[in-house]
């Protein structure tokens, strides 16, 4: 444990950045553990509350950890907070790409991209259902994701506002309906 | 192999990434730079996408700024690396934290919570359609096929970690393609890029 702030953020937040396989979902629950029961930083239901408000606003989740030091220690606690948690792995997927980019062609690359590309779309698929999962709307929220993902397949190019707009009204509409 | 770079000034990365992250509500981020760098400006070949996409997913980190960083490197070296990534965390740094101030009167707004279901359920339409497109690219042979349902019962489905299912099936699925063959998808991409 470190006394300093800004400091303890860093110890705490950026071994997590190098953990967080397969995205942020990996790091919530040792966060969680560091920053309630470790640090005394949030009580649990304030960790939770941290947790909604990174899911509804724009940018990754994972910026929970922005606000998490912004708790902290202000306006340098966020910023501190968010930079350890993108930079370790940002750096090392710098480093593997101009790797992975060098050597483009090569009959191995060939391989392991061939290998790896059908477990990146069983991940993307995976990663829509398990947000349809924590929305918890039930057979609505399935109707409209692939109404979307229909709607894209007929249009390809249909601006991303346009849907969006669209799922936020058809949710207002049915909720105001049913009370 | 060339890659598929036309010269595109760091103003405009850090614009589009900025706009894109500005408007990512609820994980669509991926489906976002795709449309954008793929469909619209070209920036990428499709192939070229979904292979940085495989390399994001299986290092550390958050997809979205993996692929920032991925994007940013092939358009622009380091550079174009760095400010992809400002580009998209820079905005979201100060509305979550605005969010995180007011966050009990933006619960009170009537409707709040069903506009940010809206927005969510329509982000995952965008991964579906873009799972899809991954599909096409990706399964070459039965094995893949495999491998993609695989991964995605044991991921999507059973919710197993995904740390030993990852080092269950990658090195199953590049053995596979190792053996079935040689990848024949120069020929194939060009067509659909």
């Amino acid at each position: 444990m470190s006394d300093h702030p800004l400091l303890a953020l860093i110890i705490v937040i950026a071994p997590l950045s190098l953990v967080a396989l397969g995205g942020a979902s990996a790091i919530y629950a040792p966060l969680q553990h560091q920053a309630v029961d470790v640090y005394h930083w949030v009580t649990g239901r304030e960790y939770l509350e941290l947790f909604a408000i990174a899911r509804v606003t724009p940018g990754p989740g994972s910026m929970l950890t922005t606000i998490l030091g912004w708790r902290v220690a202000g306006l340098p606690g966020a910023l501190v907070a968010t930079l350890a948690l993108y930079i370790p792995s940002c750096a090392l997927c710098f480093v593997v790409g101009r790797f992975w980019n060098r050597y483009r062609g090569s009959r191995w690359h060939a391989v392991i991209e061939n290998g790896l590309r059908p477990i990146g779309a069983g991940l993307m698929i995976s990663g829509g259902v398990m947000i349809l999962r924590v929305e918890e709307q039930g057979p609505l929220a399935w109707a409209m994701a692939l109404a979307a993902c229909a709607l894209l397949t007929w249009r390809p190019l249909l601006h991303p506002m346009i849907l969006i707009a669209g799922g936020a009204a058809v949710f207002v509409t049915l909720r105001t309906m049913i009370g | 192999m060339q890659k598929s770079a036309p010269s595109v000034s760091l103003l405009a990365i850090y614009k589009l990434f900025f706009l894109v992250g500005m408007f990512s509500f609820g994980g669509g981020l991926t489906a976002w730079f795709h449309r954008e760098i793929v469909l619209v400006r070209g920036w990428m070949t499709n192939d070229e996408f979904f292979s940085g996409y495989s390399l994001a997913q299986l290092l550390p980190g958050v997809n979205s700024t993996n692929m920032a960083v991925y994007i940013g490197q092939h358009v622009r070296g380091a550079a174009g690396s760095a400010v992809a990534l400002a580009g998209l965390l820079s905005g979201p740094f100060f509305i979550v934290i605005a969010a995180a101030v007011a966050y009990n009167r933006l619960l009170e707004l009537p409707g709040f919570a069903a506009v940010m279901s809206g927005v969510a359920t329509v982000a995952v339409g965008m991964i579906f359609r873009l799972g899809m497109a991954s599909m096409k690219g990706s399964v070459r042979h039965w094995p893949s096929l495999l491998v993609l349902v695989a991964t995605f019962v044991a991921v999507g489905l059973l919710q197993w970690p995904l740390l030993p299912v990852l080092a269950v099936l990658a090195p199953l699925s590049i053995a596979a393609a190792r053996l079935y063959g040689p990848p024949q998808k120069d020929k194939r991409q060009k067509d659909k890029a």
